[in-house]
């Protein structure tokens, strides 16, 4: 059972319209592995990880996420959605509720967590993100940095066995990516499943299991992060590399 | 049908069971209501009839005709005949200052000067007594005409005035900014029948004696006071939009406070008030129509006026939904450019945005 | 222990102070020039027109009917106070009503706009583009024109639900028979009301303590339904309805809207309905897409999101411009007096034609329409402020 991957894609297409953004994906991800996705822009990586919590849909193939099947039935939808959390390029936390609040209203509502247990949990999981100071405080009184540790801790708060990442340092001034970079890394080194959509290579060095690179909507390469930085296989990957780390 | 077709009907009306449901109800009140009303305002109408009676036949439908016979009165009002080319003509130069202030190209300083020169040029056609153009007197202007110069003079005085309240209201002195709120809050706060039975009624009670005040003229002031609250507020949020470093370096640069305001800061905060000032114009426009309460010749006024001669009356949703289309036509297309204008200066003005 | 020096000020004209204090000095006599000039004219003009000042005429006989009134009785004997205490209650049901009216559909109206149902948002842009580029006065006479002048008399009158009837002389509804089982319905329903706030406090205490939630929702609107029924049911369900009759040349009994309240909270509600909707729609549209993904990501069902993330979101954007509107509809329904409506002003406008007094009905009606803006934006400010999201980092 423990070798059973958590999530399981066979031949996955999908179009937005006449686009066809996804093609014949097959990969799959072992419990506590770490895969960064990289790949230039509009390779379809951002909508790969989406597709897993369902916040898009598949039109062709089977995605399997902790057992349960991805399909158009609400149950499954909300069950895996309770076992997944993401982490947003541009943070999206509830500008009307305080740090602590965000972090308690999913527990509250979805597992239904008594009130005070769900803060006590919050203020564990600030702590571990380091700004538990911040608590009562608004997003908007926050720095870009400390908003998205705010928002990893909004998903952890969920205790999910996935954890998806969408380009997270993207929107981030470049003083603040170490500060996020640094709980990405404490979060791998605990054990979790992460899917972390990033440019930073520094990371995907330090942290991946392994690395995947998309382009056109195709997996075109997948290898150990040695491998893959050192001697990529394919021209594409070369030309992409070449782009990224040329400057 | 085709697939595309198909495909197009499922996603976008058959999606669902209750939209399929809304779908069906109203497909079904558009095929009970639709035929009949084509039937009555298009096939049995009435185009043409010299002679009202026409109109009473049975089985006609709308009396198209009552316009017909009585659309110069409707443009034009009890303006002489025979000279009736000059309001025409006036019309014709109204829409044709719109369209120039609407291009960007002549977005200039001799936009002013050419407003000035056409309003003065559409007074002069009106009123006559020059060029051998025989006067008209004020009180026989009428239609839409009226509606037109009501809201183009209201608008073009009330404009430079209100970006002196606006002005005031930001105004450190507290003399002045109590005085401008306090003239605002008011104006604002009031229905704007209130104001014009005040300037109908009470102007002649502030003259002194032996001065008397024309009646176009009073509803016109009292158009342009209500318009220069209104748009003040609309000034206001295109100040408080400039940021605070713009205020500074024009200072910085040791610039006087009229300098700084009319070099830096008006030019910028009147660009982005654009579009919602636009938007007033509109709600200006038919705001007008309420001169029919105290009297005045508009377009709305002259409509119900036709309507009262015994050979065309009861014809009134004839007449209303000519009204309708007229004051649309006007109102839509201004619209319709005001959120084009929108949309094209927010695309270049985004990296304004990222201040501080 | 030392102060910061106080600077010696010089009397010039360049000194700022001293030229902000010259020009406010110049503005206030310029102001106060022009008023006594203004005053000195309208005194002498009104006396050479001996027309009284004051409001002494508040005392005297009005001497004319009004149309229709709201919960208060009036006669042509009764005096001018209370012929305007009439109009201005009867502002005010039209007002109230027309808010609520155009709110409930103004609502539907900018929820059907965002519908992806191609026809239902074609539709709802018709109608806004539609009311929105008219003027008010002309969809006002329209409605009349269609009332008065073209439904048929009320021996003809169109009956399209039974128990009402739509003629040129008005709209008949059947109206319930007052009945003493009622007072104790109403008593019901406060209970009701009462006991589902309590319900909800209840529930939102015991989630907090144990997690488990509580249809309160639901429950609430069972009691403040339920319990009405239950009194209606056990006085014996006394549904009197009193339909109105063809008697002679019109209708008695029930309730009769006249065509001049039907046609002016017609159009007031259909033109306020259109913006309102396009308030609700900019309202929605304006949180961002990206909190929807969150808050689904996180697990929260549809409702559940809506509700907690973003409708409070919508109505931050959504209240001021919603109160706005209904302050114009308040001041629109001033337009009665074109229709012959007998609200504020236009019994003002019979009384100062009467008495001849026009500044003191002016400023009557000014005064009565300045209080219900002023409390409205009193009212604006102190939500505004108690929602106002808490944002800007500190320097």
């Amino acid at each position: 059972m423990a070798d059973a991957p958590i999530i399981e894609m066979k031949g996955v297409d999908k179009w937005f319209g006449e686009f066809h953004v996804l093609r014949g994906i097959d990969f799959s991800v072992a419990r506590g592995e770490k895969i960064v996705i990289c790949g230039p822009s509009g390779s379809g990586k951002s909508t790969l990880v989406r597709l897993i919590n369902r916040l898009e849909s598949h039109q062709r193939g089977k995605i399997v996420v902790d057992g349960i099947e991805l399909a158009d039935d609400v149950k499954a939808i909300e069950a895996i959605r309770r076992e997944v959390g993401m982490v947003f390029q541009q943070f999206n936390l509830f500008p009307h509720l305080t740090v602590l609040e965000n972090l308690v209203l999913a527990p509250t509502w979805v597992r239904r967590m008594p009130k005070r247990e769900g803060e006590e949990l919050a203020m564990q999981l600030l702590k571990r993100v380091r700004i538990a100071e911040q608590a009562d405080k608004y997003p908007a009184q926050l720095s870009g940095g400390q908003q998205q540790r705010v928002a990893i801790a909004r998903a952890l708060a969920m205790r999910p066995k996935v954890m998806l990442f969408d380009e997270p340092t993207s929107a981030l001034d470049p003083e603040m990516i170490k500060e996020v970079l640094d709980v990405m890394v404490e979060l791998a080194r605990e054990g979790m499943t992460m899917l972390v959509v990033t440019h930073e290579m520094g990371f995907a060095r330090t942290v991946a299991d392994r690395v995947v690179f998309m382009d056109r909507g195709e997996i075109v390469e997948v290898g150990k992060p040695e491998e893959f930085f050192a001697a990529p296989k394919t021209d594409r990957a070369k030309l992409f590399l070449s782009q990224i780390l040329g400057h | 049908m085709s697939a595309r077709a198909l495909n197009w009907l499922r996603a976008n009306l058959f999606y669902s069971v209750p939209s399929a449901l809304a779908t069906l109800v109203l497909l079904a009140l558009a095929w009970k209501l639709v035929p009949p009303f084509v039937e009555w305002a298009f096939v049995n109408a009435v185009w043409r009839a010299p002679d009202p009676s026409a109109c009473r036949a049975a089985g006609s439908g709308a009396c198209w005709a009552f316009i017909a016979e009585k659309h110069r009165f409707i443009l034009f009002g009890t303006y002489p005949y025979a000279q009736q080319w000059r309001p025409g003509l006036g019309i014709l130069l109204f829409i044709a200052l719109y369209v120039v202030s609407a291009l960007r190209v002549c977005w200039r300083p001799w936009l002013a000067l050419a407003w000035v020169g056409g309003l003065a040029l559409i007074g002069m056609l009106m009123w006559g007594g020059v060029f051998g153009l025989p006067y008209v007197e004020n009180e026989r202007w009428g239609g839409l005409m009226l509606t037109l110069i009501l809201a183009t003079f209201g608008i073009a005085a009330a404009f430079p005035l209100s970006i002196l309240l606006a002005l005031g209201r930001r105004s450190n002195m507290p003399a002045v900014r109590t005085a401008s709120v306090v003239y605002i809050e008011m104006i604002r706060g009031v229905p704007l029948i209130s104001l014009l039975f005040m300037a109908s009624v009470m102007l002649p009670l502030f003259l002194p004696a032996g001065v008397s005040i024309d009646k176009l003229l009073r509803a016109q002031i009292a158009m342009v006071m209500f318009a220069v609250a209104y748009l003040a507020e609309v000034v206001r949020g295109g100040l408080q939009a400039i940021p605070n470093g713009q205020y500074e370096a024009a200072e910085a640069l040791g610039l006087s406070y009229w300098r700084k305001m009319l070099l830096i800061i008006l030019p910028q905060a009147l660009r982005i008030s654009i579009p919602p000032l636009v938007n007033t114009f509109i709600a200006f426009f038919k705001d007008t129509s309420l001169v029919v309460i105290i009297g005045l010749f508009d377009l709305l006024t002259a409509v119900k006026v036709a309507l009262n001669e015994p050979a065309w009356s009861g014809h009134g949703i004839e007449a209303y939904l000519f009204a309708s289309l007229v004051y649309f036509a006007f109102c839509f297309s201004m619209s319709k450019y005001s959120q084009r204008l929108e949309r094209d200066l927010a695309r270049g003005r985004r990296h304004i945005l990222r201040e501080d | 222990m030392s102060t910061a020096p106080r600077l010696r000020r010089s009397w010039s004209l360049y000194d700022l102070r001293v030229r902000a204090i010259l020009y406010q000095v110049l503005l206030v006599v310029a102001v106060g020039l022009v008023a006594w000039f203004l005053i000195l004219n309208t005194t002498h003009n009104l006396e050479a027109r001996k027309i009284a000042s004051g409001f002494g005429f508040l005392d005297r006989e009005a001497g004319f009917a009004i149309g229709e009134t709201t919960l208060v009785a009036y006669s042509a004997a009764d005096s001018y106070l209370r012929a305007l205490t009439v109009g201005v209650l009867n502002t005010f049901r039209v007002a109230l009503i027309g808010v609520f009216a155009a709110t409930l559909i103004g609502t539907l109206i900018g929820l059907a706009r965002l519908s992806r149902n191609w026809l239902l948002s074609r539709l709802a842009a018709g109608y806004v583009e539609a009311m929105r580029n008219v003027p008010l006065l002309v969809q006002l006479f329209f409605w009349y024109t269609v009332i008065a002048d073209n439904l048929p008399g009320p021996r003809q009158a169109l009956s399209p639900l039974p128990g009402v009837f739509l003629s040129n002389r008005g709209i008949a509804l059947p109206v319930l028979h007052a009945h003493p089982a009622h007072a104790w319905m109403g008593a019901a329903l406060a209970a009701g009301a009462v006991g589902a706030w309590w319900l909800a406090r209840w529930a939102k205490r015991r989630q907090a303590l144990t997690g488990q939630p509580f249809p309160s929702l639901a429950a609430g609107t069972a009691l403040v339904l339920g319990l009405p029924l239950l009194v209606f049911l056990a006085a014996g369900a006394p549904l009197r309805i009193e339909l109105p009759a063809l008697r002679g040349f019109n209708f008695s009994g029930g309730m009769t809207l006249t065509p001049e309240f039907a046609a002016l909270l017609g159009g007031l509600t259909t033109y306020t309905a259109a913006f309102i909707a396009e308030i609700v729609r900019a309202g929605v549209l304006a949180v961002d897409r990206g909190q929807f993904e969150a808050a689904y990501a996180l697990g929260l069902r549809p409702r559940r999101a809506m509700r907690l993330v973003i409708l409070p979101q919508a109505l931050r954007v959504i209240v001021p411009p919603m109160t706005s509107q209904f302050l114009n509809l308040t001041k629109n329904s001033s337009l009665a007096v074109a229709i012959g409506y007998p609200d504020l002003v236009s019994i003002a406008n019979t009384t100062m034609n009467q008495t001849g007094q026009a500044i003191e009905g002016i400023a009557i009606i000014m005064a009565v329409y300045l209080t219900i803006s002023l409390a409205i934006s009193a009212f604006m400010n102190w939500y505004n402020k108690r929602i106002a999201l808490k944002g800007a980092r500190p320097a």
